[in-house]
């Protein structure tokens, strides 16, 4: 019935060992940046500003260690399986409890699994957390096509909905036969097409980026309705530039992002305000928002430096986006009829109303505002991210150990 | 009345000799480039081709010469002179017959006076190319704030209609009482500014784009030349802005990229229209360049851009641009009240048909069609170019 069913489905532990060299070139092409002058203004109006960038590579040179994080995902259990064509890696962690709930999370741009690491002990070990064992998660944490530690996609066509069957035989690979899922930005792209799809074992999804708001228009009546609207606008007219660009030319930008670290870095740091002006208070004064600090963007930055993966993670804004794609003017499958769960974070690019939330989805059974984080809920407050996983997929738990 | 108005008028002559290590620096840079994979498809919808680039830097490592251009630059009377704060560089050549109509013209983005070089011979000395001594121009072609040889704008504000005050000023300030102006891409703004602001002297201008149309003028689509226009920019507008929108937006951001890579700069510049990108790109993997877009003219420009640095300076114009659209939104400009005379070159992003033109402005007393060129028009085809000037220029000036 699918493309995805492979021959070659074997799975195969994986282990990330950078050779030094490539990190000393990294330091050398750092040093010889060539700056260009300085912004005119003193926001982030003309884009990500020179002090910021001169603190980041200064930290990025005398500070930062790489291979901390190596560490820190070599004690993690890795594997890359073949789905489809490419290699896929993933983070998979079991719960000690048996009758945790299996869970595969998708990060998005200019994210990896770098932003979902911190989350892996709340979700696999709540009762060393604050949670009950019933709280528990067996979690997956596959890299997107393109990105990270997955392979490039060799041929077109890796638009959301094929990575949405890719997960879905990834999960079905891994012996799960009921699961839920989760994504932010592209992860809630993946996601929300995951439930679309509704494949065999799915039984709930939750997002923190509200994917039908991107496509078309919402209503406006209530404040917070016409709040989120100013915001999405605002955004539309003036931060979608790196939006625009992947979605319609990711090769051009990618030259600029695998030859300068600087210009990798500085493309990255160009995402949404409210995680542009955190970041670089994180650089600039060392005050870091939540889990967001100097150390955790570079991880992110520097994998995707390593692994050569601008253009590649670019173009896959150009299959899901981007109007030459094939994928593009096709109609969405109708919403997802399995339960749907939606956290709102107040940093986000805007802050998606419940009402908005229900216009699209129509088996919302769960919805909540919280207190704080952004735009990268589960990088910047993992211990808040994952209480919110607890409570919307709470209501899943009981049918499970049923079955 | 006007801010251009300086105490530091002097004009300067300007000489050109960059330092050997900057060049030693530019190739090494190149040979170490680490290339992206080849995008996944076989045109340009993806972005520049890899090949297309693999070719380039090749081509500039191993065969092109900087000093070529330096020379030829050399060999023009070239100034900077400071203008409301910023050190303006222009190239000024003077037609042997005294007579001549004084022409400013302004190139775009991602040009450069370089775009230009080789009108001055067409356009100053006609009867050595196929016209009348009537035909020439005493020539001015300055560098465009933060690109190439000018300075950089340290202050907020230099949007075109800054940047067309300040050419009245230069124009002035060479004792021009009576002058012409002319441009293609960001020098259409400069120039349609210019011919807004009518300032003492400018008695007529001319553009190869249309930026009221650009700029979302509302344009009829009853007859199939304005249908096909309008195709032309909305396709444009769907997949072809991606560096519009990112230099009207974030210019600092993409600034990085474009100082700190050559390969990332070269890049960002040849993506811009669809003709002129497969023209460029059949240059370097063809070896066959349409007209003068050859690939030491095309190297000479992004090494021009290279070499001073202005990446992320000449990408904030568009910031500025854009800046002063929104604030001039829902006002209605003033019209243009001298004559307008206007040539539609095929391959332009968008074949603007008459009738767009003369909705734009009141006073169209020249429109023509050109059999060909596109966006690059004096670059690639600088005789059909000239000849244009020409003819629009006499019939508004005799």
């Amino acid at each position: 019935m699918t493309s995805t069913v492979e021959t070659a489905t074997e799975i195969r532990p994986f282990q990330v060992n950078v050779p030094d060299e490539d990190l000393d070139d990294l330091r050398r092409r750092i040093a010889a940046v060539r700056w260009p002058s300085e912004e005119l203004v003193r926001d982030r109006s003309q884009g990500v500003q020179f002090e910021t960038m001169q603190a980041l590579a200064r930290y990025w040179t005398s500070d930062y260690d790489w291979r901390k994080l190596e560490a820190k995902l070599n004690a993690l259990p890795q594997f890359t399986t073949e789905i489809d064509g490419v290699d896929i890696h993933f983070i998979h962690v079991r719960s000690t409890h048996e009758d945790a709930l299996p869970l595969i999370m998708t990060h998005g741009w200019p994210g990896s699994v770098i932003e979902l690491l911190d989350s892996v002990g709340p979700l696999t070990d709540p009762t060393a957390h604050g949670g009950s064992a019933e709280d528990a998660f067996h979690l997956v944490l596959p890299s997107l096509p393109g990105y990270g530690l997955s392979a490039e996609p060799g041929e077109l066509g890796w638009d959301l909905g094929r990575t949405a069957r890719a997960w879905a035989e990834l999960m079905r690979r891994l012996g799960y036969d009921r699961y839920v899922a989760q994504g932010g930005d592209v992860g809630a792209g993946v996601t929300d097409a995951m439930g679309r799809q509704a494949p065999d074992g799915l039984v709930a999804i939750h997002t923190n980026l509200l994917v039908p708001a991107l496509g078309g228009p919402m209503p406006t009546d209530t404040e917070d309705e016409k709040a989120a609207a100013a915001q999405l606008a605002t955004f539309r007219q003036s931060g979608n530039g790196y939006f625009v660009e992947m979605a319609t030319r990711p090769q051009t930008i990618g030259y600029g992002l695998l030859d300068s670290p600087i210009a990798l870095a500085a493309w990255m740091i160009d995402h949404d305000t409210d995680a542009y002006y955190k970041i670089a208070s994180a650089f600039e004064q060392d005050k870091p928002s939540g889990n967001l600090t100097r150390d955790h963007v570079l991880d992110n930055i520097t994998l995707y430096w390593l692994t050569g993966t601008g253009a590649s993670a670019a173009r896959s804004y150009w299959e899901a986006y981007g109007p030459d794609a094939p994928a593009s003017g096709a109609q969405p499958l109708p919403a997802p009829t399995i339960p749907f769960g939606f956290t709102t974070f107040p940093g986000e690019i805007w802050r998606t109303p419940r009402s908005w939330v229900e216009q699209s989805y129509p088996n919302v059974v769960y919805f909540n505002a919280v207190d704080r984080g952004g735009h990268f809920a589960a990088w910047e407050e993992p211990e808040l991210f994952s209480a919110e996983l607890r409570a919307a997929f709470k209501s899943l738990r009981n049918e499970g150990s049923a079955s | 009345m006007t801010t251009a108005v300086d105490t530091a008028t002097e004009v300067r002559p300007f000489h050109l000799d960059v330092p050997q290590e900057k060049l030693d620096d530019l190739r090494r840079r190149i040979a170490a480039t680490r290339l992206p994979s080849r995008e996944l498809v076989t045109d340009r919808s993806q972005g520049v081709q890899l090949v297309t680039i693999q070719e380039l830097a090749r081509y500039w490592t191993s065969d092109y010469d900087w000093r070529k251009l330096e020379a030829k630059l050399n060999a023009l009377p070239q100034f900077i002179t400071e203008i409301d704060g910023v050190d303006i560089h222009f190239i000024y050549v003077r037609s042997p017959h005294e007579d001549a109509l004084p022409l400013i013209m302004t190139h775009g983005w991602p040009g450069s006076v370089v775009e230009l070089l080789e009108t001055i011979e067409p356009l100053t000395n006609p009867t050595a190319h196929g016209g009348d001594a009537e035909d020439a121009f005493h020539l001015v072609l300055p560098s465009l704030p933060g690109y190439a040889f000018s300075g950089e704008p340290a202050e907020l504000g230099w949007g075109p209609g800054r940047v067309a005050q300040a050419w009245a000023e230069l124009m002035h300030r060479l004792g021009y009482t009576r002058y012409v102006a002319q441009g293609g891409d960001v020098g259409a703004a400069v120039t349609d500014a210019m011919g807004r602001q009518a300032p003492e002297g400018l008695a007529a201008v001319h553009m190869s784009l249309l930026v009221t149309a650009l700029g979302g003028a509302p344009l009829p689509t009853d007859s199939d030349e304005e249908r096909a226009a309008a195709e032309a920019l909305g396709t444009f507008r769907a997949s072809g802005s991606g560096y519009f929108i990112e230099q009207a937006t974030r210019p600092q951001t993409i600034g990085y990229s474009l100082l700190d890579s050559p390969i990332g700069l070269a890049a960002w510049m040849l993506d811009h229209d669809t003709d002129s990108y497969y023209k460029i790109s059949r240059a370097f993997v063809d070896g066959e360049p349409a007209g003068n877009l050859t690939r030491d003219h095309i190297l000479d420009n992004i090494t021009t851009y290279w070499l001073t640095g202005t990446g992320a300076s000449s990408a904030r114009s568009y910031w500025e641009r854009s800046q002063a659209q929104a604030r001039a939104a829902g006002q209605a400009l003033p019209e243009v009240p001298i004559p307008v005379g206007f040539t539609t070159f095929p391959d332009e992003i968008f074949r603007a048909p008459r009738s767009w033109v003369e909705k734009s402005y009141p006073n169209v007393v020249y429109f023509n069609e050109a059999e060909k060129g596109g966006h690059f028009a004096a670059w690639e085809e600088p005789e059909v170019f000239s000849a244009e000037m020409r003819a629009a220029f006499k019939r508004v000036c005799s």
